[in-house]
């Protein structure tokens, strides 16, 4: 093995222009870092309006008041998007899937697979929520739930499905067919080939954009709140107009990053474990 | 040209297009069981072509393909089944990235023959072993050297006991320095009686090892015959061009 002395992140740095050591460079990112977000921070404090801002959005007392109230109300949320997720991740791979069917005979298959995506990305997901939380409990059809918490979820599903299932296939498409013809020229069916060959690596591909989709639906577990239910969105609204404060929103904002920043380093350590472990201590 | 009881493959009349553009234009051919074969010719002529019309990778236009007896272009044919028993190996060598060498040897074996975890392990050890690999069972392909890379992929089609060997310009991606070992790998093979049939620009090595060289000039196998009379006295003028500018460029 002939390893390239220089790992791939001291390459990078001193393409984007740090020179030196690692330490000064982290010591320079440091002293600009502090120097900007003081100087914001100056202009924010000394601006005129403020004290009533601070009083309006950023009141320690509100906060105590309601933080406990909008945290159990998240709870909603979290569990909106946790099985969102799980049943987005089968959903769209299916479609994904479904939409790269090779030959003629697919043609009927394929063609359901863009119209669904087609109109799932194109209408507002708040129509979405709308019809399937207030159209279906209204056909008052037997045996069917009228939980506003569960169509507002299936509408989440039916939405961020149609823009997971864009994301896969890109990642599908990615994948070389020189990967394809190796794998059947080993014997494998189409399907072994799909399973074990390319989506494997079409999906390590697709990891941050995917990501990327769960942060947004993550946020937009809020919009299941304008069907009735009282997720965190909706405690911080009832808070406000209680109030008369803006505070309670301000908890809402401060949970909903808590548990999307931790998802993205998660997701970051996963990449780079995994390019790790494929190319060894070059890109490290 | 040899006409054995049973060929290992038999080629008739063989035609395949890419829309207008006609690549193979009727050929024929026959290769005895143990027999190495050798196809020579300027890029495009259809050397690629013909090794991934024989493994069913491309469907051709017309014309048949028998290998060991069974016709694999007929209506119907499984076409997993039938690659199974025909191991290719690229130029690019198309290992799969996100697997161990061992994960890429055995997941033909396991997954398409059903061999069970332990033996499918064994036996892609055993194959390791012999061609000097063993100790990079759990490395990943981008960690290894273009020549090991490549002899993993010879030991991957190796692994699923084929009965021909297909070989696509498998040096012509690799540094000098490390074609000669991808070389020695293919020599064992022939050594071993394998059935071959090796695309290639290496013309001094398709001497050594051929026991039959064919031209292929523009999607016609337009000469073939034992690599002494092919290197030495070729009769078509389009051989002895195509030999020259070989000469030419200091490679034979």
């Amino acid at each position: 093995m002939t390893d390239a002395p220089s790992s791939a992140g001291d390459r990078r740095s001193r393409i984007l222009g740090g020179g030196g050591g690692a330490g000064r460079n982290v010591a320079v990112a440091l002293v600009s870092t502090a120097v900007v977000f003081t100087a914001l921070g100056l202009l924010v404090v000394n601006s005129s309006g403020w004290e009533e801002v601070r009083q309006k959005f950023l009141n320690g007392e509100e906060f105590r008041t309601w933080f406990p109230d909008v945290l159990s109300a998240f709870w909603l949320d979290v569990k909106i998007f946790c099985v969102a997720e799980v049943v987005i991740l089968a959903f769209a791979l299916g479609i994904a899937v479904l939409r790269s069917l090779p030959g003629p005979v697919f043609f009927p298959i394929r063609a359901l697979a863009i119209v669904y995506t087609d109109i799932f990305r194109g209408v507002p997901t708040i129509l979405v929520v709308y019809i399937l939380g207030f159209g279906v409990p209204g056909l008052q059809l037997s045996g069917v739930s009228t939980d506003p918490v569960i169509w507002g979820t299936v509408a989440l599903v039916l939405v961020y499905s149609a823009y997971v299932a864009e994301v896969y296939r890109a990642g599908i498409e990615s994948v070389h067919p020189s990967q394809e013809a190796a794998a059947r020229s080993l014997g494998l069916s189409r399907w072994q080939a799909l399973r074990f060959v390319i989506l494997p690596q079409a999906v390590r591909r697709v990891v941050p954009p995917l990501l990327n989709d769960f942060i947004g639906l993550q946020k937009d577990t809020a919009l299941v709140a304008l069907i009735g239910p009282v997720e965190a969105f909706r405690q911080a609204d009832i808070g406000a107009n209680a109030d008369f404060n803006y505070t309670p929103y301000f908890c809402a904002a401060v949970l909903f990053v808590a548990v999307t920043v931790p998802l993205a380093r998660f997701t970051d350590w996963l990449i780079a474990r995994d390019r790790r472990r494929q190319q060894g201590g070059r890109a490290a | 040209m040899s006409e054995a009881a049973a060929p290992a493959l038999r080629i008739r009349d063989l035609h395949k297009s890419f829309g207008r553009l006609e690549v193979l234009r009727g050929i024929d051919l026959d290769v005895a069981e143990h027999e190495v074969i050798c196809l020579i010719g300027a890029s495009g002529s259809g050397k690629s072509t013909l090794l991934r019309c024989i493994d069913l990778l491309e469907p051709v236009n017309g014309g048949s393909i028998v290998v060991h007896g069974t016709e694999v272009t007929a209506p119907g044919v499984d076409a997993n089944r039938v690659r199974r028993g025909i191991g290719i190996v690229f130029q690019a060598f198309n290992l799969f990235p996100h697997m161990s060498v061992i994960d890429n040897v055995t997941l033909a074996p396991r997954k398409v023959l059903g061999t069970p975890r332990r033996q499918a392990l064994g036996e892609a050890l055993e194959l390791l072993e012999r061609f000097g690999l063993a100790d990079k069972r759990d490395e990943f392909p981008d960690r290894l050297s273009g020549g090991q890379q490549q002899r993993v992929a010879i030991v991957r089609a190796l692994a699923t006991r084929p009965r021909l060997m297909l070989l696509d310009e498998v040096t012509s991606a690799l540094d000098p320095e490390l074609v000669a070992e991808v070389l020695g790998v293919i020599r064992e093979l022939a050594a071993g009686g394998m059935t071959m049939l090796i695309a290639t620009h290496e013309m001094g090595f398709a001497r050594d090892i051929a026991d039959r060289v064919c031209f292929l000039d523009a999607g016609v196998l337009l000469e073939q015959g034992p690599p002494e009379q092919i290197f030495s006295a070729p009769r078509e003028r389009r051989t002895q061009q195509f030999l020259q500018r070989i000469i030419d460029a200091g490679r034979l």
